[in-house]
């Protein structure tokens, strides 16, 4: 069999079929309902019936999979892995696949998960089932939190008014998740799945070879299977339109702090940090930092924002990455400290219990923080926090202790002076101001196993 | 009891919990290491072969 | 009536089935001392933990290996009706049906745990540990087993084992429970008064149970090896008197 051919026919069928997209933003946000959830006829009026008319599966699933690695679709969960690449290896395991939705959004600061669930629920919808045609399975779990509320109610739906449809194939089942920063690790979800807790697990056998009931699972976050969406319709040229050679496309990213419009918008890669607060309508104060991939992230120095660009290529000079496309602006009246102090803490608090060193680390280093913030410290802290740092990293069993390392130590960085000041003064008096960075009430206790 | 059986590679951090050393294992060491992965009561260690890149 | 007597003496199956039960008993007594030593994590210079661990583990194996030969020797033994299945499936026997059952049902305990603990790593952590807690279990009821059944209960040297195993244990279980669950003080008041009430009510049985009289006809033991000449009887002396007397006299034992 030809590949090209093989290619060049997806392609030309998927063009007669759909409509031709407006070029450049928005894509996955194209009209996006201001109230409600976009229904099934305005969705397909918009981008165009779903690619997959005639049912040859073997050749037209091939090429799903090649249009996605041509594009270099990477996973917009955080750890941009190229989907392709995973689709691959799930094809090889063995045993029937299964695809699994991620659309918990653990990550306090990150909304998009949540927007694409609540207004445009048929885009990862489309993703989900081209995805698990692609690959070979009957089976799509979309797996979003207990807290989800109105978007898994409007899932629900959605998948109602597509059963209702002839020729609605593969089954898509809707799944809740108890609510916890871990528990949207893939690990996690899959033992949940598996009627186990709701844990990472460092073990082997990955999801990919045997996830869910034994069988090799393909996990992916809500926003990316929504590209999948779009990529099956219009190519992967056409989705390399925007962003970077290494980096391409368009992504959602959340954005928060001191704005005139905070929230969710769609950006391509490469584009400029100023042009998004434009888009926002400006920042309301002057701004501390900004805290880009969320709590398991990097801080940036005000000073260094103006140039910044939204792509890792920029960010990684300064240590950051997009993650899961979230941008969280500190304002100058808040507090670093404090508000440092309370993450580490909240994060402490969602350690899944599991391994000795991320319980007790990551609570002496909530616990040394929040010293420093009092300016109640013994002895000297930053090197205590520095030692803590490097006695967490990398010691448990998924890459929560990592994450808030990583938090910790580029807050040390970037507020030095802060933290020396309350060191030695204690409290300042933006330290009784109310909370900026964004915290769900916390819901569990976490003791040692 | 790991840092016990292999102290040339492990040590204990102020919780009591192993801190691993990541290099290579020699082939005498590896035996050390397979008897103290075998003792560890919740399967923490592994001992992995070093996989040759395709 | 000698002279048949003499010819149908005690096989060496039974010392040994006898012996053996009582090493086993000794043995399993190391390794409930040993476990809880292992799990206080309690270790010196000349005794570090992997080795406390490995001993824990041995003791235990040994244990079980003289349990199949107290089981086998005595399946073997052709005096008493004890078939293999009696001395694997509780209270299926004919002989002592419950005090025999009691170690098969002890037996069962032990191997469940063995057996549990050689597949660690298959079957998980959490699932090896439930398994695990049986022993605690095991343990009285092999001494119960011991005691009822056992034809030297009333000799000094078994009673001397036995109490000293019993002292072992009973330090053992209250390090445990001090040691155990923290915030749990009803799961720990519970333990100890289950502790104390199974000491309690031993103390209490044991001179009118088995250092009582007729013991081995109160126990279940069938009529027809009882009441013999008494030319064998297992009682602490172990002086055989040779006498056809049928009754079965105060030492409560059976005849051989």
């Amino acid at each position: 069999m030809n590949r090209n051919s093989t290619t060049a026919e997806f392609e030309s069928v998927s063009q007669s079929e759909s409509r031709a997209p407006a070029p450049g933003l928005p894509r996955l946000l194209t009209g996006v309902p201001a109230h409600g959830a976009m229904s099934l006829p305005a969705h397909l009026d918009t981008h165009g019936e779903l690619p997959t008319a005639r049912r040859r599966e073997g050749r037209r699933a091939e090429a799903l999979v090649d249009q996605i690695e041509q594009a270099g679709l990477g996973g917009r969960g955080g750890a941009g892995f190229p989907m392709a690449e995973k689709m691959r290896a799930v094809v090889a395991g063995r045993g029937k696949p299964i695809v699994v939705v991620n659309a918990t959004e653990g990550e306090p600061a990150s909304l998009k998960d949540r927007t694409l669930l609540e207004t445009l629920p048929h885009l990862v919808l489309d993703g989900a089932v081209l995805a698990a045609r692609a690959i070979g399975a009957e089976e799509a779990i979309v797996c979003v939190c207990e807290s989800a509320g109105v978007g898994a109610e409007r899932l629900a739906q959605s998948i109602a008014e597509r059963e209702r449809l002839p020729g609605h194939w593969p089954r898509i089942v809707l799944s809740t998740v108890p609510r916890g920063y871990v528990a949207g690790h893939e690990s996690a979800l899959v033992n949940h799945l598996n009627g186990g807790p709701g844990k990472p697990t460092f073990s082997p056998p990955m999801p990919f070879e045997r996830g869910v009931r034994r069988r090799p699972t393909l996990v992916n976050n809500a926003e990316t299977v929504a590209h999948v969406a779009l990529i099956a319709r219009h190519g992967p040229r056409w989705f390399r339109e925007l962003g970077l050679p290494d980096q391409p496309g368009s992504t959602l990213v959340t954005l928060s702090g001191p704005l005139t419009y905070p929230g969710v918008y769609e950006v391509e890669y490469g584009a400029s940090l100023a042009s998004l607060l434009d888009a926002a309508g400006g920042t309301t104060d002057r701004v501390r930092a900004a805290l880009f991939g969320g709590y398991a992230g990097t801080w940036v120095a005000g000073a260094s924002l103006p140039r910044l660009g939204l792509s890792n290529a920029h960010l990684a000079p300064h240590g950051a990455g997009l993650g899961a496309g979230v941008v969280l602006l500190l304002s100058e009246q808040a507090c670093p400290v404090a508000e440092t102090a309370r993450v580490t803490r909240w994060l402490a608090g969602e350690s899944a219990g599991q391994c000795g060193p991320c319980v007790h680390g990551l609570d002496a280093l909530a616990q040394t923080l929040e010293q420093i913030c009092d300016g109640r410290v013994q002895g000297d802290a930053m090197a205590r926090v520095e030692r803590l740092s490097m006695l967490v990293d990398r010691r448990g069993a998924c890459a929560h202790p990592d994450g808030t390392v990583r938090f910790v130590t580029s807050a040390t960085e970037v507020f030095a002076e802060e933290l020396a000041d309350h060191a030695r003064y204690g409290a300042c008096d933006a330290c009784a101001r109310r909370s900026e960075l964004p915290l769900p009430a916390r819901t569990r206790i976490v003791t040692a196993a | 009891m790991c840092a016990e059986l292999l102290p040339e590679r492990i040590t204990l951090d102020e919780w009591g919990y192993p801190i691993v050393d990541e290099r290579p294992l020699s082939p005498e060491l590896a035996s050390h290491a397979q008897r103290a992965a075998q003792a560890c009561p919740t399967f923490a260690l592994l001992v992995e072969r070093e996989r040759s890149r395709s | 009536m000698s002279v048949l007597l003499a010819a149908t003496g005690p096989s060496a199956y039974w010392y040994l089935t006898r012996s053996s039960g009582a090493v086993a008993l000794v043995l399993l007594t190391f390794a409930l001392v040993l476990g809880v030593i292992d799990v206080r994590r309690w270790s010196s210079e000349t005794w570090p933990r992997f080795v406390v661990d490995s001993l824990h583990r041995n003791v235990s194996l040994l244990a079980l290996a003289f349990l199949c030969l107290h089981i086998l020797t005595a399946v073997l033994d052709g005096f008493t009706p004890i078939s293999l299945v009696n001395a694997v499936i509780p209270f299926t026997g004919t002989y002592r049906p419950f005090w025999l059952g009691l170690g098969a049902l002890s037996f069962d305990l032990i191997l469940a745990v063995i057996i549990t603990s050689l597949l660690r790593r298959q079957m998980g952590h959490s699932t090896w540990r439930a398994v695990h807690w049986l022993t605690y279990a095991s343990w009285p009821i092999a001494l119960l087993h011991g005691l009822g059944t056992g034809s030297d209960v009333k000799g000094t040297w078994m009673l001397a084992s036995s109490l000293g195993c019993l002292t072992a244990v009973i330090a053992a279980v209250l390090v445990r429970i001090a040691a155990g669950w923290p915030d749990q003080l009803r799961r720990r008041g519970a333990a100890l008064a289950g502790t104390g009430i199974f000491t309690l009510g031993l103390i209490l049985w044991m001179p009118s149970g088995p250092l009582g009289r007729e013991w081995a006809r109160r126990s279940g033991t069938p009529a027809a090896l009882l009441g013999h000449s008494a030319s064998h009887a297992s009682s602490s002396g172990g002086a055989s008197t040779a006498s056809s007397s049928s009754s079965s006299s105060g030492s409560g034992g059976e005849s051989r």
